[in-house]
């Protein structure tokens, strides 16, 4: 019964941690896609979850988009900014989606506290499972480019690989979302994750 | 130009294109946006006020004096601004009114679930419901438009999706009506019985008006393809209907929630074969249509709680959905967490270190309710810690008292904590109150409040003293300490539970996210001298992990408070760089 617009609709989702600058990441996908015109649709966490809870933002465009949030088993592409958040969020990932992942990890509060254990080579096990994953040291590739807080960015010079956007869709958006005196860490960033394939 | 715009930015838009002129909120997700992205227009004048009464009397006035006036909350701040809402309903209004509400279906950020569409049939206001950014723009507009023309506030009804989802919409420019002369008017605005039997009357002509409205307004859009399925439905669940189902089903969008059409709804049930309706939470369609002799499909198949997806209705609907694919691994949850630093976290373990009973409160503190810290024993309401706690060492008596305490944030206590303390003095019981003074109001995401001296815009205000707010409200016994400061927080907390009077210790120490905030390197463990004892982790430090069986402070997080060096007996927590 499904209709036919939602073939045409790419669906992105962004997971992370609280903290880790995943809005930051999907203003910056979402004026990319602005500036192309297309439809689109970004939907994003507030209040309580962001204190260092799992987080995720849902960025959809095509022709026409309804829906704002991306359910299971329909992403296209998932970039996590943590192991642990991409295995949680893998369900979502559509058969022969592309996971994008960093190989940071950050223990939750149930490690933390030792009533719960932080499963060992996740990585492994998602390649395993046959997902085509991408696996990516984002965090030191952003203290390459000058702060550790450029990870969003990093990722998202990841995942331009993975889009046919033209760079200067991409190039604007920085420029629009990153405040002036970050950009050139930003932009390095940025090209630190597109090097990597 | 198109421009991509968050549901709650797209409203505030609306207000300035609307030519609204005052504006008092109290912050609350996911409502918060909304007067946060006003007050950047200065052609308008925005507030945070101390509660959402407060806030939506202030819009009352406003409205009196003839200006467009707005207010918004989240679902559960309606609860708090109910007893305004029903009389201005009778008395109507001057420059139009509009409050916004936004409720939260699968509750991200909220202790309930309610459906504020009640509010809208039981206060008699209309209430208009936007699907998406462009909606929310163009319906606060229209909002304004209904309530000038049917002399009524208007409800607009958002939802956590709506409110944080951006899409795409376009502006125009402002348009500021004349202001509307104020009248003296008793009949219409001193509402007692023989002026309010009178409104009353016109209330109920009003409703019926505004049911004509509805059969033939746009703001209710039909559109149809497939005849074999009708779909009556609002706001998000259009979105996801239409995503599951998209041209094999015809729609019936409501986007007035309320009244509802009653021939509208009838027309497009003639229409087609099977009628459903798909609406999250209770089932307010549902029961209308029953009403008016209506055969339809809703909560047999969809349920009451929680939010709905795109695949939800389309399994519901018997169609087809995507496999997944999942690790056999269990994967920990991540719950949010108090931040590295977080000034709340000192009092909780000296809370927790003395088992005290704990009266708890609306705001980050919520959060100490977890492991490892698990100092929390009851979250109701906004401000009911205090007068939760009175009640609790009524029935316990003196034991009560020595081991219990109620804890409250310095924007909660602003919000509804006043009155609960009052009560204490005035009623004598010896309950201890412990104000969490982080001087902002820290979960919604940094809102000033009066007790931060600053407003809304971040100028300087008046700064209400906690310390003589709580002298004049009758306690004797106010205590300043530093949570960061463990040895003394422990010394407060004996003494005033042992106290033979009422008493108020306030913990005061600002937000550790603040930008104004100084903090101090981080701190690390010297792995030679750690024992690996674990001591240092009961304070539940995102920071601080166990690897190798030694303590390990990621020094990104870590802002140097100090705290888990206090805890631990073997010296092995240092300042300054690793050697
Ligand atoms: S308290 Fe001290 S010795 Fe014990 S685990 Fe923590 S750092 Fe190591
Ligand atoms: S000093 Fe200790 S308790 Fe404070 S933020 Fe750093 S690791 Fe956490």
């Amino acid at each position: 019964m499904n209709s036919n617009n939602i073939n045409e609709v790419k669906s992105i989702m962004i997971v992370g941690v609280g903290g880790q600058g995943t809005l930051l990441a999907s203003r910056i996908l979402g004026n990319a896609i602005l500036a192309q015109n297309y439809d689109v649709k970004v939907s994003e966490v507030h209040g309580m979850s962001q204190r260092g809870g799992s987080v995720v933002t849902y960025v959809r465009f095509g022709k026409e988009v309804c829906s704002p949030v991306i359910d299971e088993g329909q992403a296209d592409i998932i970039v996590s900014f943590e192991q642990l958040e991409a295995a949680r969020w893998l369900k979502y990932l559509k058969k022969g989606g592309k996971l994008i992942t960093s190989t940071q990890k950050i223990d939750p509060m149930p490690v933390i506290t030792g009533a719960a254990t932080y499963p060992n080579n996740l990585i492994e096990q998602m390649k395993e499972k046959g997902i085509d994953l991408v696996a990516v040291d984002a965090l030191s590739l952003a203290e390459e480019a000058g702060s550790s807080k450029a990870t969003n960015v990093v990722l998202m010079g990841v995942l331009s690989n993975y889009l046919d956007f033209e760079d200067k869709f991409w190039e604007d958006a920085i420029n629009q979302c990153v405040p002036s005196k970050f950009l050139d860490v930003n932009r390095k960033a940025f090209t630190l994750g597109e090097m990597h394939r | 130009m198109k421009q991509l715009m968050l549901g709650n930015e797209a409203v505030a838009r609306g207000l300035y294109e609307a030519g609204c002129s005052v504006i008092s909120s109290y912050p609350g997700t996911p409502s918060t946006e909304i007067t946060e992205y006003a007050s950047k227009y200065d052609d308008m004048y925005s507030e945070w006020a101390p509660n959402e009464k407060v806030a939506m009397e202030v819009a009352i006035g406003a409205s009196i004096g003839g200006k467009r006036s707005f207010c918004a909350m989240k679902h559960v701040g309606l609860n708090v601004a109910a007893d305004p809402l029903f009389t201005v309903a009778y008395s109507g209004v001057n420059g139009g009114m509009v409050i916004a509400v936004a409720d939260d279906p699968g509750m991200h950020s909220s202790q309930n679930e309610q459906d504020s569409r009640h509010y809208a049939i039981a206060s008699k206001v209309p209430m208009l419901e936007p699907s998406d950014s462009s909606e929310c723009l163009a319906f606060t507009k229209l909002a304004f438009e209904i309530s000038e023309r049917f002399d009524t506030p208007v409800i607009l009804r958002l939802s956590t999706r709506i409110a944080h989802s951006q899409s795409l919409i376009e502006t125009a420019d402002r348009i500021v009506p004349m202001q509307k002369e104020y009248i003296k008017n008793p009949a219409k605005y001193v509402m007692m019985p023989a002026m309010a039997k009178a409104r009353h009357v016109v209330v109920e002509k009003r409703t019926l008006d505004l049911v004509e409205y509805a059969e033939t307004s746009t703001v209710n859009k039909v559109i149809m393809n497939n005849s074999k399925i009708g779909i009556i439905t609002s706001g998000t669940s259009y979105q996801y209907a239409r995503e599951a189902l998209g041209d094999e089903a015809s729609y019936l969008k409501l986007g007035m929630v309320n009244p509802l059409p009653i021939k509208l709804i009838q027309d497009f049930a003639s229409k087609v074969e099977k009628l459903y309706v798909i609406e999250e939470l209770d089932d307010i369609f549902e029961t209308h249509c029953k009403k008016i002799g209506l055969n339809v499909v809703g909560k047999d198949i969809f349920p009451v709680i929680g939010e709905f997806s795109q695949n939800l209705i389309a399994q519901k609907m018997g169609a087809a959905i995507n496999d997944t694919l999942s690790l056999e691994e269990t994967i920990p949850v991540r719950p949010p967490v108090m931040c590295a630093g977080c000034p709340h976290r000192g009092m909780f373990y000296t809370l927790s270190k003395n088992k005290v009973m704990v009266s708890g409160d609306i705001g980050c503190y919520t959060l100490g309710a977890q492991a490892p810290l698990q100092s929390i024993d009851t979250t109701i309401c906004m401000g009911a810690s205090i007068s939760g706690l009175h009640g609790f060492n009524k029935a316990m008596g003196e034991k009560g008292e020595k081991s219990s305490v109620a804890v409250i944030g310095d924007s909660t206590f602003m919000h509804s904590g006043i009155t609960g303390l009052a009560n204490i003095a005035y009623n004598n019981s010896n309950s201890t109150v412990i104000i969490l003074d982080n001087s902002i109001t820290g979960m919604t995401g940094h809102q000033q409040n009066p007790t931060t001296g600053y407003n809304i815009k971040g100028e300087p205000a008046t700064k209400i003293s906690l310390e003589k707010l709580c002298e004049a409200v009758g306690i004797n016994r106010v205590t300043v300490v530093d949570p960061y400061d463990l040895k003394r927080c422990d010394e407060v907390v004996k003494e005033e539970l042992a106290a033979e009077e009422p008493s108020v210790i306030i913990a005061r120490r600002p937000c550790a996210l603040l930008k104004s905030v100084k903090h101090k390197p981080a701190l690390h463990v010297v792995n030679d001298s750690c024992k690996g004892c674990k001591s240092c982790m009961k304070i539940g430090c995102p920071a601080i992990s166990i690897r190798d069986k030694k303590a390990v402070i990621d020094k990104t997080l870590c802002v140097g408070c100090g705290l888990c060096q206090s805890l631990c007996a073997f010296s092995a927590i240092h300042e300054g760089e690793e050697a």
